[in-house]
């Protein structure tokens, strides 16, 4: 029976989504905001009976629960309401106001759920793709959109190609170790040499696979296009949950299966995290479109979130957790932002378009500011407890040059997070925009709440990210 | 004794900014007058907080007193801890007595006054909760927090090149603190706790020891502009609107200042002996080539600005001659300077609110036009380079002192620096005030009026009473200064042992 209350959130996401594409389809009229609103409350649910799962390992090690598991699936099922929260509105704007769109996110978030919980190459791979199919339909959702269409096209071509990869690595892992089984690899890996170097290779596939899904650099290069192509609802999502999912499956894999060969992967991750964090900065200097920034920002945050990975120990995940959960939200927040930005109701996506913000709009140049300068690691927002631990723990770890790269990777990125804010200030101009939606008012508001308010109470969301880190350095042993 | 007075400094403020936000629209000009009545009040009543403190300050207890601590992050020895010694409690009151002097001279603002006003109270917030701070990740927050508030007054409220300065001020400034963040992450995970008591007392390399040493050189040097650190200065100081100038020359550069005596001293006592002629170098240079460079300037503001940066290489000097004399000198003058530089640029808006230019060419003949602001002016240029009988005087001889019994050479060169103040702030004076009057278009000569009397006042009594009176201030350090330099022999000589039994071994 405990089999079945673990396996009973995604049964529930995977049923939902089923009735309401059902639903969808066989009624006439435009049931999309309907949709959207019940999703939302299936997610709140599912996140709810996700919380509640009892912990184990089910189907003879394919899946499993733990306190971990429960952390990634809490944030990915928040960056995906918050993303539903935001894409109503914009979508009727832009006239891609369609049923599907509640419906994939929901799919995807399924995939996501399993790809947490995988527990076996084999479930990692069947949440891989569940969650990859959807967001392929959901990059090019735009489909009269030429800019759209073509971020779908390279999304789905890249993506196929780092999903070879990842099978690629998993056979070769099987070759080696022998089993597709999270802990028999690492008993594999941890008893026999001559296993571990073979499985070495295709654990630095996997390690490419993955990266490609967070954008981490040097497998970055789809990310500013299509952040910039897709519409932002969608990419409001693609910088959330999916991020969050896959980079909670690389703590997992790199430190569950392959936590023994370690000293194998580390400069590894060290160089990639370096090279995103240096990409992410030195790419967004010259943007001018708003979404290309967040595309090349986000690249940086995933590198300074590598860093906590880098480290191997607890007190990295946990570091790498919080700077998830605090990288979820400024990214709700700041594109609830960029959602209201439209005139007309055509979005608008240059940052010069924002000018005169701070006297035109106080409160959207107050959000978009915080967001910025929590972005930027300025205390006392949130933004700089997420860089304070994965600092501490980096350095803990004895990888202070890389906490040194870190360092001045961000004074670079502060420079053009302080070009959003000096734009809304200090620039004079009339935007103009449109009334926001409430949606969108209480996604920025929330966000910037928490952002603002997170400094007097850091403890709890510590003391759950711990806990999680402890899950998963603990259960590798199953 | 305890009822949360340095708690209640620090957050007061901040309730009267967001409070602003609950008093209507922005659009309305009552919005404006309430904005600019609750920052007054609101500071008025820490400064009288403040004074409670000062007064019930009990300067021959050893260690810190309004002591405030509560739980934070308990799983990583994180606390919110506050309190105050003597070397912190002026730094408090300062930050006190300063912000509602910069509210109101920024009275006559029309610009989007609520942000301004908000801007400002969430400043005073920053800075008393920077001096007050016992934990060091909130000593970090609150330094670091300073830019966001300061980045805003500079960037929107700013002269004709605001937008380079505020982000030259604001990069420079984050550059800097950094590494900072990497000595606290460091010395986090040697003493298993952020609680800066704890680690006054926590024993640490020598070797590493330099490098945490850098890492506080630079976070503390850029904001306490010393230099070669001092090249955001001029820009930001120039550009910023004069009650933000006012901010950052009399309480924000004190916070470099602070933190060499807060954690480079106590923490690291090795490493300072060993920077120490690095330091004096570092400071001299500032005193003589700032003084030089000031001697150049055009525009009255700028000059002053340099003047300022000058001061900052004597307290640097004082304060790692690490003597009693030195460091009390350098507290000393940090009151002082902070006063007088204050009083300065209040004077200096004075001339920018009757319409006058600020180009040393454009001035002149004010003190018969304007005799009680030209007394005034006198005044405080005088405590500027020291006469005695002001509070220059007083920070200027204890340095000196304090340099004589660590270097002769340094302390001729300290000398030298004093001389080159006289110099360019009486060619300021004789052309501000004595030269020929020039024409100016539609400036008003009216002299000063009720509102500046009402700023200028209180800091000409100060500057006074300080200059005949200064064991009134010294003794409140004394004990403190004593226990810091005591501390610092004990930790080199032990230091000395540690290492002369390495070598027997």
């Amino acid at each position: 029976m405990s089999t079945f209350y673990t396996v009973l959130p995604i049964l529930f996401l995977a049923i939902a989504g089923m009735i309401m594409l059902m639903s969808g389809v066989f009624t006439d009229r435009d049931h999309s905001f309907a949709i959207t609103a019940a999703s939302i409350v299936v997610l709140a649910i599912a996140a709810r009976l996700l919380v509640a799962a009892p912990g184990g390992t089910i189907f003879h090690g394919l899946y499993q629960t733990n306190d971990f598991t429960r952390f990634a699936d809490v944030l990915v099922a928040l960056g995906a309401i918050g993303a539903l929260a935001l894409s109503v509105t914009f979508n009727r704007n832009i006239g891609i106001t369609r049923f599907e769109f509640p419906v994939l996110v929901l799919f995807a978030v399924t995939g996501m759920v399993v790809l947490v919980s995988a527990s076996d190459l084999i479930t990692l791979y069947i949440g891989f793709e569940i969650q990859s199919l959807a967001l392929y339909v959901l990059a090019a959702f735009a489909r009269h959109n030429l800019r759209s269409s073509e971020a779908g096209l390279k999304y789905f071509v890249l993506g196929a190609l780092s999903s070879g990869l990842l099978l690629y690595g998993i056979s070769l892992v099987y070759g080696f170790a022998g089993t597709t089984n999270f802990a028999g690899i690492a008993h594999a890996l941890a008893g026999h040499p001559t296993a571990a170097v073979g499985s070495t290779i295709g654990l630095v596939f996997v390690l490419v696979g993955l990266a490609f899904k967070i954008s981490a650099a040097p497998f970055h290069m789809w990310t500013p296009d299509v952040y910039e192509g897709a519409p932002t609802s969608v990419t409001a999502f693609f910088a959330t949950a999916p991020k969050i999912a896959v980079f909670a499956l690389l703590l997992r894999v790199m430190l569950g299966p392959f936590g023994p060969v370690l000293g194998q992967w580390r400069d590894l991750v060290q160089i990639i995290a370096a090279a995103s964090m240096v990409i992410g900065a030195i790419g967004a200097i010259r943007q001018t479109s708003i979404k290309r920034l967040m595309g090349y920002s986000s690249i940086g945050h995933m590198g300074y979130a590598l860093m906590g990975l880098a480290a191997g120990t607890a007190a990295g995940v946990s570091g790498a957790l919080i700077y998830l959960a605090i990288y979820l939200v400024m990214s709700l927040g700041t594109f609830g932002c960029i959602i209201a930005m439209s005139r007309g109701r055509q979005p608008v996506e240059r940052i010069a378009d924002l000018a005169g913000m701070a006297s035109d709009d106080p409160r959207f140049a107050f959000v978009l500011a915080v967001m910025m300068w929590s972005m930027a690691g300025i205390p006392p927002l949130a933004g700089f407890f997420g860089k304070f631990y994965v600092f501490a723990a980096a350095i803990n770890a004895g990888l202070g040059p890389l906490a040194v790269l870190g360092i001045i990777t961000s004074v670079i990125a502060a420079f053009y997070y302080l070009r959003v804010i000096k734009v809304m200030y200090f620039d004079a101009g009339e935007p103009g925009l449109d009334r926001r939606s409430a949606g969108v008012s209480l996604v920025m508001g929330a966000a910037a709440a928490f952002t603002v308010l997170f400094v007097f109470h850091p403890s709890t969301l510590t003391t759950l990210s711990t806990m999680a880190a402890h899950a998963l350095m603990t259960s590798q042993g199953f | 004794m305890n009822f949360h007075l340095l708690s209640l400094m620090t957050w007061l403020p901040l309730a009267g900014a967001v409070l602003m936000y609950f008093t209507g629209d922005s659009a309305n000009p009552a919005t404006a007058r309430n904005a600019r009545w609750i920052a007054l009040w609101t500071s008025l009543l820490v400064l009288v907080l403040a004074v409670v403190m000062v007064v019930g300050f009990n300067p021959s207890v050893h260690g810190f007193q309004f002591v405030d601590s509560a739980e934070w992050i308990p799983a990583y020895g994180i606390g919110y801890r506050m309190g105050v010694d003597g070397i912190s409690l002026f730094f408090v009151a300062l930050s006190a007595l300063l912000t509602p002097v910069a509210v109101l001279a920024s009275w006559r603002e029309s610009r989007r006054v609520r942000d301004y006003m908000a801007a400002f109270l969430l400043l005073e917030t920053m800075t008393i909760g920077m001096f007050s701070a016992l934990d060091f990740l909130l000593f970090y927050i609150f330094f670091e927090g300073v830019l966001i508030p300061m980045y805003l007054i500079i960037g929107v409220w700013g002269g004709e090149r605001r937008i380079h300065a505020a982000v030259k001020f604001f990069l420079f400034t984050l550059a800097g603190s950094l590494p900072m963040l990497l000595a606290l992450v460091w010395m986090w995970h040697h003493a298993g706790t952020t609680d800066m008591v704890q680690l006054m007392h926590t024993a640490i390399a020598p070797t590493t020891q330099d490098w945490l040493f850098v890492a506080f050189l630079l976070s503390f040097g850029v904001k306490a502009a010393v230099w070669p650190m001092h090249t955001w200065l001029p820009d930001a100081y120039g550009e910023a609107p004069l009650p933000g100038t006012i901010m950052l020359a009399a309480v924000l550069s004190k916070m470099g200042a602070y933190g060499f005596l807060r954690f480079s001293l106590p923490m690291l006592p090795q490493a300072t002996a060993y920077f120490e002629p690095f330091m004096f170098a570092l400071g001299i240079i500032g005193i003589v080539y700032i003084s030089f460079a000031a001697l150049a300037q055009t525009d009255i503001k700028r000059m002053i600005a340099y003047s300022s940066v000058a001061h900052m290489g004597l307290i640097v000097v004082g304060i790692f001659t690490v003597t009693v004399a030195g460091i009390e000198g350098a507290l000393f003058q940090m009151v002082s300077h902070g006063l007088v530089i204050a009083a300065l640029f209040l004077c200096v808006g004075i001339l920018l609110a009757r319409g006058h230019s600020l180009r040393l060419d454009q001035l002149g003949g004010l003190a018969s036009r304007m005799p009680v602001y030209a007394t005034f002016l006198m005044l405080f240029v005088m405590a500027n380079v020291g006469l005695p009988g002001t509070s220059g005087f007083v920070g200027e001889i204890l340095v000196m002192i304090g340099a004589i019994q660590a270097n002769f050479w340094v302390a001729l060169l300290v000398g030298s620096g004093m001389i080159l103040s006289v110099m360019y702030m009486l060619v300021m004076i004789r052309r501000v005030l004595f030269d020929k009057a020039r024409s100016v278009a539609n400036a008003v000569m009216a002299d000063i009026g009720p509102r500046e009397w009402l700023m200028l006042a209180p800091l000409a009594v100060l500057v006074i009473v300080l200059g005949f009176v200064p064991g009134g201030l010294t003794h409140i350090f004394d004990g403190a200064v004593q226990d810091l330099v005591h501390a610092h022999v004990a930790a080199l000589s032990s230091g000395a042992h540690a290492r002369l039994a390495m070598i027997k071994q």
